[in-house]
């Protein structure tokens, strides 16, 4: 019971007035807003990759989810055919089965943070901070992977030597030109991420005081 | 026990604000900048602001001799790459049997629809199991038909507006009308006409497309029947025929059409009433003299006799209450069609007649449909009836009768103006200014001319006057104007079908091609403009029909891969990559190949000699105008598979050897390798 309350540390004396209770709620309030923000985002766009080229005026895009790829999946894949790169849908196929499932956990463990006083806070809280790095590194992972290891016996092998396109800005395959860019709901998980940090900052300033005040009774 | 530090309970709210405030920020920032957006903002800013022409122009107009109205024609109709038109004109393809579709006012031609006859671009009636179906819809008495005389266009119209669904034309030459769905811009229906050999009057519709009309021309014994030309009083019938049009599946319905049997004048052209008069019919004739023509025999050949008589006959028909009669079974089989017979008719009080001077051409009905033009062809004027007189006529009853009983209104009480126009008048198309614009053959020259009544205030000129003649390159027939025939006409634009080009072109020996000529009919009093001549090498077309292009919305690619353009639906026989087979059954061999840049699967197909092949082809790709052809050399096998659609052709394999089998349509860099072997075993 003792290690269990020293996990969670102290409670708000509800002996306080109402002016002071506020600094505690803030941290509280923040890091419910990072859960909402952060389970919003998986209904939004992560990364998009539009390809320019004189036959698609409106340009190609995938657009990418934390579950799923759409946009002009289908003649992106036709169109990699001839270089030899694997379909789209092949790459990070783990990742996107379980990132609902990951992302919502995320989110649980944000919430729960709420109850915890102590520095344990930062276990709660951190997996969220990481998650759009981490996001972020995994598309590279597998933009090199499909990039690096194309068919040698496609149509086009020997014209496209194997190549990784940038995973933010401008990039050149063969006749078309590639623009990657960060897309909302990433930029939400950014957001969470300092939102979080926020919240920690008050949540120390807020909680460190009772902590070390337990502590020297 | 009080904390040391002081928190101040407005700083949490602030924080909340300043998050919502980024949250919205970075939502908005997203949204802005959405693909394709970007370049089209770009592109005005180059060259926009050039007020004067400048040097380089000059030297340009000096140089090709230009006028300064040839400027302000090129000006007002060169369209720069990336432009679109601002409307689109359905032209028939007179006997090319097609339709034509053409940007204004760029005057480019954008497609040819393939209607009667077999059109290799679009694999129109060369192995494709649908375009064969739709062209032996066509046969005629086991005969195919493999062309036709494409005379009027017309948009299917809600409300009496064009809604940009459909579009009707008939072949006057085999009396067979089509009905082409604008999803797609294919064909989809032909219909024979049970009782006529050959029409002239149709497509027109009525204002919510609810029927289709098509009138006759040269009368025949109806059902297709021999007479001696000595009976032809007896015999010899006119008839209009009313199709009902099923909207929802996009097909004639035969078996809810009927006719209406007419006396043997030439029943020449009809417009459907609108608004006031909407629920009626007007046609107009000629012939009423009966003429059998025999020049080789010493008669008047018909050119004369068919012109003797000072009037000929408006036929004024109460298609509301004809729908109900023929609905109400009271009618004749005619080749297994129901007829209203002239009796019934008169009986019924469904036709009239209205005297029109001699020979006419044309009938058309004012926007609000108050009044019906008819033009003289061989009289110079117009003649105004006015839809209220002929009701009040006929409500007063006491008329004379032709030989078949029609009653005939007296033509004093039902015409409202005559307005003299210039040689020949032909068609009327109206503007949204309160002019109305009649070809006129024997001048080449487009009139304007001022409508009266609810028209009169649009604008400044006197009632029922002649305004302003254009000139136009040569003998005009048919002229159209932007929704010139809708109950809300555009104005704008107006293209001038002519017969003979003559010397506007560049020879190209003794055949030469039509000309159609745009006008700016913008403006009012004698500002009427040619501006463009464009030549189409196909012969005699003779109406169109121009449409705002923002009304259409057709498909860029198939719904859905797998569709049959013919049901308008998914295919059972579309297969997915990886779904691709062959199989034998007996002598049967059935094949499943997919298609996409760049190759067909299979691309090795063994057959035997005297095997029966039915080869289904899906084209699997989703990209705007990733056409792939598909042929095989020897069998006549050319097909048009667009993105999303699945095909069947069937044949048999009569000769033996190695066929390559290819993509005809340029789709890729690799489409030279787009190819396949065939392989037929010899039998022995």
């Amino acid at each position: 019971m003792s290690i269990f309350k020293n996990f969670v540390g102290p409670r708000v004396p509800t002996d306080s007035p109402e002016t002071v209770r506020m600094q505690y709620r803030l941290p509280t309030l923040l890091f419910a807003v990072a859960a909402v923000i952060l389970l919003i985002s998986i209904f939004l766009p992560y990364w998009q990759m539009t390809l320019h080229a004189p036959q698609y005026p409106g340009g190609l895009e995938v657009v990418v989810y934390v579950n799923e790829l759409t946009g002009d999946v289908a003649e992106i894949d036709g169109l990699n055919h001839y270089i030899g790169m694997r379909p789209l849908g092949e790459a990070a196929q783990l990742e996107r089965s379980v990132s609902i499932l990951a992302i919502g956990v995320l989110c649980l463990l944000i919430l729960a943070a709420v109850f915890v006083h102590t520095k344990w806070v930062v276990l709660f809280t951190l997996p969220a901070v990481l998650m759009p790095f981490a996001f972020l590194a995994d598309m590279y992972f597998w933009m090199r992977n499909f990039g690096l290891n194309l068919d040698p016996t496609a149509p086009l092998s020997s014209a496209i030597k194997p190549f990784v396109p940038p995973i933010l800005g401008e990039g050149v395959v063969g006749q078309f030109k590639t623009v990657a860019e960060f897309r909302v709901g990433l930029y939400l998980a950014f957001l969470t991420a300092v939102l979080i940090l926020t919240a920690l900052y008050y949540h120390r300033q807020a909680f460190k005081p009772l902590v070390d005040k337990e502590r020297t009774q | 026990m009080q904390l040391k530090n002081k928190f101040d309970p407005t700083a949490l709210w602030r924080v909340v604000l300043l998050l919502l405030a980024v949250v919205a920020l970075v939502i908005s920032c997203q949204r802005e900048d959405t693909p394709g957006d970007a370049s089209s903002a770009a592109a005005p800013a180059e060259g926009g602001q050039s007020a004067a022409l400048g040097a380089d122009a000059d030297s340009i107009i000096a140089a090709r001799g230009l006028t300064p109205d040839d400027v302000a024609a090129a000006l007002k109709t060169y369209t720069p790459t990336g432009k679109l038109d601002e409307y689109i004109m359905f032209a028939s393809g007179g006997h090319s049997g097609q339709v034509y579709v053409i940007g204004l006012p760029s005057m480019r031609i954008l497609k040819t629809i393939a209607v009667f006859t077999p059109e290799p671009w679009q694999g129109w009636g060369y192995g494709a199991v649908d375009t064969m179906e739709v062209l032996d819809q066509g046969d005629i008495n086991g005969h195919d038909v493999l062309w036709g005389d494409t005379h009027h266009p017309a948009l299917s119209e809600t409300g009496g507006d064009y809604d940009g669904q459909y579009l009707f034309i008939n072949d006057k030459a085999n009396a067979r009308l089509a009905v082409i769905d604008l999803r797609d811009f294919e064909t989809k229906q032909i219909v024979k006409n049970p009782i006529a050999i050959s029409d002239h009057g149709g497509a027109m519709v009525t204002p919510d497309t609810d029927w289709i009309i098509e009138g006759g021309q040269y009368a025949a014994p109806l059902g297709w029947e021999y007479s001696s030309l000595e009976n032809y009083a007896e015999d010899y019938r006119g008839m209009v025929t009313f199709w009902k049009f099923d909207r929802e599946n996009g097909r004639l319905l035969p078996d809810q059409s009927f006719s209406m049997e007419m006396p043997p004048y030439w029943q020449d052209l009809c417009d459907a009433g609108k608004l006031v008069s909407d629920g009626w019919v007007f046609c107009n004739s000629f012939n009423t003299e009966m003429a059998t023509g025999g020049v080789e025999e010493g008669n008047p050949p018909f050119e004369s006799g068919a012109s003797q008589r000072d009037m000929d006959y408006m036929h004024i028909i109460n298609l509301d209450k004809a729908a109900e009669v023929a609905a109400a079974g009271k009618t004749m089989d005619v080749n297994g069609f129901p007829v209203i017979s002239l009796e019934t008719a008169v009986a019924e009080s469904l036709l009239y007649f209205a005297p029109e001077p001699k020979s006419p051409h044309g009938v058309d009905v004012t926007p609000g449909g108050e009044y019906m033009v008819v033009s003289g062809k061989l009289d110079p004027h117009v003649t105004v009836y006015s839809f209220q007189k002929i009701q009040d006529t006929i409500a007063a009853g006491n008329f004379e009768t032709d030989d078949y009983g029609v009653p005939i209104l007296d033509f004093d009480s039902v015409v409202e103006a005559q307005v003299e126009l210039g040689l020949g008048p032909l068609h009327t198309q109206f503007d949204n200014k309160g002019y109305a614009y009649t070809s006129l053959f024997l001048d080449s020259a487009v009139a304007r001319w001022s409508l009266g009544g609810p028209y009169a205030d649009l604008n400044d000129d006197p009632d029922w006057t002649l305004v302003h003649k254009t000139s136009v390159h040569y003998n005009v027939g048919h002229i159209s104007a932007a929704e010139g025939d809708t109950v809300s006409p555009d104005g704008g634009y107006l293209v001038s079908l002519n017969k003979w080009a003559i010397d506007r072109f560049t020879n190209v020996g003794p055949l030469l091609p039509q000309n159609f000529q745009l006008l700016d009919i913008s403006g009012t009093g004698d500002t009427m403009p040619l501006l463009y001549d464009m030549p189409l090498p196909d012969g005699e077309p003779h109406y169109a029909q121009i449409i705002k292009a923002d009304k259409l919305s057709p498909w860029e690619v198939y719904p859905e891969v797998g569709w049959n353009p013919h049901t308008q639906s998914k295919d059972p026989n579309a297969v997915m990559p990886g779904e691709e087979r062959v199989e034998r059954n007996g002598n049967q061999v059935e094949i499943w190949m997919t298609a996409v840049r760049s190759h067909f699967t299979p691309e090795h197909v063994e057959i035997k000699q005297g095997d029966h092949v039915i080869w289904h082809i899906t084209n699997v790709e989703r990209a705007y105008d990733a056409t792939h052809g598909f042929s095989i050399p020897v069998y006549n096998i050319n097909l048009s598979i667009e993105p999303g659609e699945a095909t069947t052709f069937e044949f048999d394999a009569t000769d033996d050897g190695v066929f390559s089998f290819y993509c005809t349509e340029f789709c890729s860099a690799l489409h030279l390798e787009m190819t396949g072997y065939m392989l037929i075993e010899p039998s022995q």
